[in-house]
């Protein structure tokens, strides 16, 4: 068993007037998470220390924090490959701090509700199901799969060099979110998105710096998704119509929703 | 939108420098800004003193004699790397922005090689162009006397 300090910088928005570093000693073991250590540190020396977790396996994005001066999952940071014999662990950089080691998310949230991150389609809702469909090819699908496997951590956001000195900027997780609506098939909301992309505090003001891909956890690589966003917009500019978008299908076979019953617990059903 | 406000906990410029690791990609972010609005000073700078002729031939050949110093040639020569290193990154981040080189979206399987690497071979050629010509702008201009 190997001795690591974790160094943590503290503050509680309620007594603190400023944040201050702290030290603890962990004791660690091949394979053990940083979020282990800091389960190890409530446990045995410290329950007022704060963070936020959940799945412990990288799922639900509850746990991104700055480990080592880098934006990371600590359930998915293991203490061994850091191979460093201090830690040192802050909330989300560009967040406002709530208390230790959570972030308050709320300013990424808002931006991402401002862009309508739904499908939207021109005249009306979506088709029902079983009624008819909005049939989507592979390739189709592939052009925003990889932008759908967000989980809202926000290290992209902690990461970006401009979010750090513009806290209005968009950033790479509302403006990624945006580009995996306006590249699915079925939705016809690009015009409307695209308003929230025009002026300040958007989507001109990334430069590539490439940090966003760099530290998503997920490989969701917000810069790419960015980048073929600037393009859309470019090509929208000189009237280059996109790809049409899906048809509901009426004519083609719908699917038999008895048929497809498994044995296996499913939403529908719960309703 | 919600004012942000209290222990906002933003590092500012200081993301851009030292706080955390950099990829090679963020460097280049802050030395193209840095090299922009270098050539901006320069530029104004530039108008300037030939606009000076203006104010006739004596102070024309004065402001044209501090300009034949070591110091004016270095600084001249630091405009030089400047404007060397922004043309050549502006043509990847042009390629960049108009989504021509960072591909098509990819399965994000790990390890991820997304945007980043697609990107890699260009900035690397590029970059190596650029050191060639700041090292040969280096040897012409930097050689003394003149
Ligand atoms: C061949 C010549 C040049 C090329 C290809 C070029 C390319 C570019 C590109 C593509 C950008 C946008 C970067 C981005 O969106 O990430 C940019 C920004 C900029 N350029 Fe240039 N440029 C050139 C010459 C110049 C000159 C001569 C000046 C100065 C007079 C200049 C000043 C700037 C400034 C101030 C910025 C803004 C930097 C920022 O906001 O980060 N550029 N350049
Ligand atoms: S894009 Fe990646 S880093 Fe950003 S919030 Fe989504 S999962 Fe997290
Ligand atoms: S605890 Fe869910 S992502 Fe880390």
């Amino acid at each position: 068993m190997n001795q690591i300090k974790f160094k943590i910088r503290r503050y509680s928005s309620a007594t603190d007037t400023a944040p201050y570093w702290q030290t603890f000693s962990v004791e660690t073991e091949p394979g053990m998470t940083v979020l282990q250590g800091l389960q190890q540190i409530r446990e045995r020396l410290d329950a007022t220390l704060a963070w936020r977790h959940s799945c412990r396996m990288g799922v639900c994005g509850s746990c991104a924090m700055i480990i080592n001066s880098e934006p990371q999952l600590a359930c998915n940071t293991q203490i061994q490959n850091l191979s460093a014999q201090m830690i040192t662990l802050e909330a989300l950089w560009n967040f406002p701090v709530a208390k230790d080691l959570v972030p308050d998310l709320m300013p990424m949230f808002e931006k991402h509700r401002d862009i309508a991150p739904y499908l939207i389609r021109d005249g009306g809702d979506l088709p029902k199901p079983g009624e008819s469909e909005l049939r989507q090819s592979p390739e189709e699908l592939n052009e925003f799969l990889q932008f759908s496997s967000c989980i809202k951590c926000g290290a992209c956001m902690a990461a970006c060099p401009t979010l750090a000195n513009d806290p209005h900027f968009l950033g790479p997780m509302p403006l990624t979110a945006t580009h995996r609506y306006n590249s699915d098939s079925r939705d016809t909301g690009f015009s409307k998105r695209k308003e929230k992309m025009d002026g300040h505090h958007s989507i001109a003001h990334c430069h590539y710096a490439a940090e966003c891909t760099r530290v998503c956890p997920k490989g969701v690589d917000p810069a790419r998704a960015i980048q073929l966003m600037k393009r859309d917009l470019v090509l929208d500019l000189f009237h280059f119509s996109r790809r049409s978008p899906a048809q509901p299908c009426d004519t083609c076979a719908t699917v038999d929703h008895d048929s497809l019953k498994a044995p296996v617990f499913t939403a529908r059903e719960k309703n | 939108m919600k004012q942000i406000t209290g222990n906002s906990n933003r590092i500012g410029i200081w993301r851009w420098l030292m706080g955390g690791r950099h990829g090679f990609e963020g460097y280049l972010y802050v030395l193209h800004r840095i090299s922009g609005v270098a050539l901006l000073l320069f530029l104004s700078m530039h108008v300037f003193f030939t606009g000076s002729r203006l104010l006739g031939q004596e102070t024309w050949e004065r402001l044209m004699s501090m300009t034949r110093g070591p110091v004016f040639v270095f600084l001249e020569y630091l405009v030089y790397c400047a404007f060397i290193f922004h043309a050549f990154n502006g043509v990847r981040l042009i390629l960049i922005e108009l989504g021509i080189a960072v591909g098509r979206p990819d399965h994000p399987v790990f390890p991820y090689r997304g945007s980043i690497h697609k990107q890699r071979p260009l900035m690397i050629v590029l970059m190596i162009v650029t050191g060639i010509l700041i090292a040969l702008g280096g040897f012409d201009l930097l050689r003394f006397p003149h």
